[in-house]
């Protein structure tokens, strides 16, 4: 019955017998010992191992076998030997592959690129179309896993910032920061000292890589601020109260005391935009091109600025408007007001999309994290508040501070930065998703002159101030994300690669009318709406369209349509409806009855009083 | 003190000289990719856009024929080969079959096979020869090379008839070949007999059909409105349904072999479940005249059909409206139509003597895609699928241009539905309750089947 192994069969089905008398072959590089430290080894018989390699394993349901690939806690490390014995396998050179398997993904990274709404039940539908949803969920559930396998091959950390023990990081200057950094990133603290042209606002472009300021006497210049090659610089001799980088580095709009202007890189004034008078603050949003201005006169203006239209202009009916700002993730602007408000903006409704009470006394400044998740208002009333934006808009915590905050900034990991007269302050929180605590203060810095601009840069460790003083760069640790996206925003793009960057962009311009506070929404199912449609048309007309008009009955032809018989014809059809209905409501009767009727319960004599 | 700054390296993200690719480093953290659905939903309305604006479907014209095109047979074996017969009534003096290269779109091979109508061609399974029948009452069979130099074109075999033959198919395995006419008439190539002849009913048969997966089954369809099934393994019909118009054509799917589709008088197509003849599967409706032929596409997911309304329409098997109607203003009525074996084109032949060549996929650009090129129209093909239910979407992927005549045509078969519907309605309404029963569409065309 013995067979000569041949060269080719890998497991011989016999084996497991003869295992015993003969040896297994052996290369001579082998030690001697293996064989027998495999046999000592925690793992399972051999026999078995074998008969788990031979049958394909099938998974039973695809949701479990995902659940599994999904380590439930962060991975601890494990010794080799315990992670090799669950199921080594063999490739067939006999070598074994210590990691089997896909690599163990975290739960919160794939929390994170997690798409659908688990607690959300699925609408009712027919099987088939509700085969489809949940094919399309456990589809966008492995998507997100192996986006959070890619998470391992991005090459940058975050910056951080640790005192020893009992030190208190806000006692850190930035003198110390720059001594102990590399050369590089201490060159990336510096001030300018313009104190001719008053305060400064400032505004970062997209990438980061540009720095674009405006003193209040009108000084505008931008610059390369990494290699500090200057653009342009210009006095437009008139106030400027605002400044913004459109799309790209190569358009500047600047609010100036009475109209909007918009300036290429060169410093050469391309628009003067007379729709747009008397602006206090400018935001762009880059996704759908609109540059939307809040004035004195208390309008909120949308320039769609690709176009050169103007899309909306609301009016806030809440006074001179001069805290603005955006909410990055859906777009939604958001204007402090002085009594006390915030109202959420989108071009598409004339009415805010939402007001929220934050403070007793005026908003002096607002600004919401890169997630979209929280808001931070601070008032006349020396407050700072946190918001949650998710649906309830509740504060999540609040302090007082001596002076009140004057000006907010999010950077992209969470870290909250406030001016309050000369002194910037900074909060950090537990990770990016999560508020900044506001106990105590994660670095603080003094500077010449009074805050006037913030704002922190994107993708660089770096917070931009500008000040009546002219501007300071102050180095944060840990502020900026690390990877940025190279067909997103590359601070390291060529010409070449910002122009086609821009014409995707241009091409997959955002309508206007998309702006809302889930910008999700597009993307669900759309259950209510058709109810609600019907229901708003009803109010707006009075009356319901789709109803039948009362029957009128056609007059016959040579004379034969005389009153009576018209009279009869109505009085018939109407005597029909009323029929109708009166049988539909004996039917309902007669179902609420059954309905009512206790099962099984015997009849009572006492029945025949029940009313 | 312990800090860290970010500091990169710009080396690691430039490229280093000219002649390289560009560094692209990504991350897909969904903070810095926002307004990720709004900004597909604009992605997929341009490439809905996009898709109309290439739709150019018309890719050529093969004439020659000097009578309109009544049947067309594919090639088994070469995908540029395509034969055509005509029906060419004048005695003899023009050649009414011909058969065509496609890449060069030249006829490279003309046969006077008959006098008169060329009613049906069909090609042996190997493609070595292939068969025809006319009005004369033969069936011939002709190599498919033609004559050597020199030689007279002459068929390899005739069969004389007693009766006009309307229609041929060939077993898609074996040596044997099907005739239609007064009977159904089952042939082996080498006798001059038939093995067996069939009929059910008089009237005579257009049309017959072998099925490809269960080669030994037939379909055929009479002018006494019925849709007859036969085993070839035995000497009797198997069942047929009746329907309310006559039928003119059958076609089975290619990959599902009880399934196939009748091209009906009443402007519409029927799939039957051969199991279950009594209800159709699906009513496919939007031609505006009759159809006069179809065909399946080798994926067996979509057919073709031809019509008098002078257009042709592409279906999916699984729904009852049309996804495509191709149309041109030189084309006439359609007699016949083909898909072709790689499943990217169609052929129909009309009326005015012509083969037309159009793609199936309206919008596919043709010749070889770079890989660039293939991912980009793959992600448009998804993000379609996905916003694909979102009203503006819908209405330009659906929006065709139609001649005035089919769009007329189109509103007043509205009009007249709708009155047919609202008298049904009425008298449902004025008879006692229960007493008159509303028929599906579906049900309402099937008359009776007969085992």
């Amino acid at each position: 019955m013995e067979t000569v192994p041949k060269p080719g069969s890998r497991v011989p089905p016999k084996k497991d017998k003869l295992q015993g008398k003969k040896k297994k072959p052996r290369r001579y590089w082998e030690e001697e010992t293996t064989p027998t430290a495999a046999e000592a080894s925690p793992g399972p018989p051999r026999k078995r191992k074998r008969n788990r390699e031979l049958r394909p394993q099938k998974p039973k349901n695809t949701h479990s076998t995902k659940k599994s690939r999904i380590s439930k806690k962060p991975q601890v490390p494990k010794k080799p030997r315990e992670r090799r014995s669950p199921g080594p396998q063999r490739s067939l050179s006999g070598a074994q592959d210590p990691f089997a398997g896909p690599a163990p993904v975290p739960v919160e990274v794939v929390q994170k690129f997690c798409r659908i709404d688990k607690s959300k039940k699925l609408p009712r539908s027919e099987t088939k179309i509700r085969s489809q949803l949940e094919a399309a969920e456990a589809q966008e559930e492995e998507i997100s896993v192996k986006a959070a396998r890619s998470e391992l091959l991005l090459a940058e950390e975050p910056g951080f910032l640790e005192g020893e023990d009992g030190e208190d990081t806000a006692k850190i200057c930035q003198a110390d920061i720059v001594e102990a950094v590399d050369i590089a990133s201490a060159a990336k603290h510096f001030d300018l000292n313009l104190r001719q042209f008053g305060p400064y606002r400032l505004n970062y472009s997209r990438t980061g890589r540009h720095l674009a300021f405006g003193g209040r006497r009108g000084h505008v210049a931008a610059l390369d601020w990494v290699t500090k090659k200057l653009m342009c610089e210009i006095n437009v001799m008139e106030a400027v109260r605002d400044i913004r980088f459109l799309h790209s580095e190569a358009l500047l709009a600047v609010a100036q005391n009475c109209w909007l202007h918009i300036y290429d890189n060169q410093g050469i004034e391309l628009h003067c935009i007379r729709r747009c008078d008397r602006i206090t603050r400018l935001e762009f949003l880059p996704f759908h091109f609109l540059l939307a201005t809040a004035s004195e006169t208390g309008f909120l203006t949308y320039l769609d600025v690709s176009v050169g239209k103007i899309v909306a202009a609301l009016n806030a009916r809440a006074g001179r408007l001069d805290v603005m700002t955006q909410n990055p993730y859906n777009g939604v602007i958001q204007l402090g007001h002085s009594n006390g408000t915030v109202s959420l903006w989108s071009p598409a409704m004339k009415e805010p999309l939402a007001k929220i009470l934050c403070h007793r006394g005026g908003v002096r400044a607002v600004a919401v994290d890169s997630t979209g998740t929280h808001m931070a208002t601070s008032g006349l009333d020396h407050q700072l508040k946190i918001f949650d934006l998710r649906g309830t808009f509740q504060p999540l915590s609040a302090r007082t501070l001596p002076q009140g905050a004057g000006h907010l900034a999010f950077s992209q990991r969470g870290l909250l930065a406030a001016g309050m007269g000369d002194v910037v302050n900074i909060w950090a929180g537990q990770g990016k998703a999560s508020p900044p605590s506001l106990e105590q203060p994660y670095l603080t810095h003094r500077l010449s002159g009074h805050v006037h601009g913030l704002q922190f840069c994107p993708f660089e460790d770096v917070l931009g101030v500008g000040h009546s003083g002219g501007i300071t760069s102050m180095l944060v640790p840990g502020a900026a994300e690390p990877n940025f996206d190279g067909l997103e925003s590359n601070p390291y793009r060529s010409r070449k690669q910002r122009q086609e960057w821009e014409v995707k962009a241009l091409l997959e311009k955002v309508p206007a009318e998309l702006i809302c506070l889930d910008p999700r929404a597009l993307a669900e199912v759309d259950v209510i709406s058709l109810e609600q449609e019907k229901k708003e048309r009803l109010e707006r007309l009075g009356y319901d369209p789709d109803t039948k008009p009362p029957f009128q009955p056609k007059p016959k032809r040579k004379g034969r349509s005389s009153t009576a018989s018209l009279v009869k014809r109505k009085r018939k059809v109407m005597d029909e409806e009323h029929r109708d209905r009166v049988r539909q409501s004996l039917e309902q009767q007669l179902q609420k009855q059954e309905k009512a009727k206790p099962v099984g319960a015997r009849p009572s004599a006492l029945d025949r009083f029940v009313r | 003190m312990k800090v860290k700054m970010l500091s990169r390296n710009p080396d690691s993200y430039v490229r280093e000289t000219k002649l390289d690719l560009q560094r692209v480093p990504r991350n897909y953290d969904p903070t810095l990719h926002p307004f990720e659905v709004p900004r597909e939903y604009v992605r997929a309305l341009n490439a809905t856009k996009l898709e109309r604006v290439f739709a150019k479907p018309f890719l050529a014209s093969l004439d020659g024929h000097r009578d309109g095109v009544s049947c067309l047979a594919k090639h088994p074996k070469s995908l540029a080969t395509v034969l055509s017969g005509a029906c060419d009534g004048e005695a003899s003096v023009t050649l009414n079959v011909r058969i065509w290269n496609l890449t060069k779109r030249k006829c490279i091979h003309m046969i006077q096979a008959h006098e008169g109508f060329v009613r049906g061609i069909c090609t042996r399974f190997c493609g070595t020869s292939f068969f025809t029948v006319g009005d004369d009452k033969t069936v011939k069979q002709w190599k498919m090379d033609g004559p050597g130099y020199g030689e007279e074109e002459e068929p390899l075999h005739t069969i004389l008839g007693k009766t006009v033959y309307t229609g041929i198919d060939h077993h898609w395995k074996e040596a044997v070949f099907a005739t239609c006419g007064q009977q159904v008439d089952i042939w082996d190539e080498q006798r001059s007999s038939p093995i067996c002849s069939m009929t059910w009913g008089f009237d005579s048969i257009s049309s017959v059909k072998f099925n490809p997966i269960e080669t030994f089954l037939l379909g055929s369809c009479a002018s006494d409105r019925n849709i007859v099934l036969y085993d070839m393994r035995q000497a009797t019909p198997l069942k047929k349904v009746i329907l309310d118009m006559r039928t003119n054509t059958i076609c089975w799917n290619p990959m599902e072999a009880f399934i196939f589709t009748a091209a009906n008088e009443d402007y519409n197509l029927y799939t039957f479940d051969m199991r279950a003849l009594d209800t159709p599967v699906m009513v496919h409706m939007d031609h505006v005249s009759a159809v006069l032929d179809v065909d399946y596409s080798p994926t067996g997911k979509d057919f073709v059909s031809a019509s008098f309304d002078k257009s042709i329409r592409i279906f999916p098997v699984d729904k009852s409206r049309s996804r495509e109607v191709y149309h041109t203003k030189r084309m006439q009525h359609v007699i016949c139509v083909k898909w072709t074996s790689d499943s990217k084109y169609i052929m129909c032949g009309s009326d005015e003597m012509n083969i037309r060549l159009w793609k199936a996929n309206a919008s596919e650009k043709l010749g070889v895609l770079t890989s660039r090129e293939k991912a980009a129209t793959d992600y448009n093909q998804r993000l379609k699928e996905k916003f694909q239910h979102h009203p503006h979407i819908k209405r330009i992927s659906r929006h065709r241009h139609l001649p005035k005549s089919i769009y007329s045509q189109i509103q007043e078969q509205r009009v007249m539905k709708e009155a047919r519907r609202r008298k049904e309605l009425n008298r449902i309404k004025h008879s006692k309750p229960g007493s008159v029963q509303r028929v599906s569409e579906k049900k309402k065309r099937v008359v009776a089947v007969v085992k």
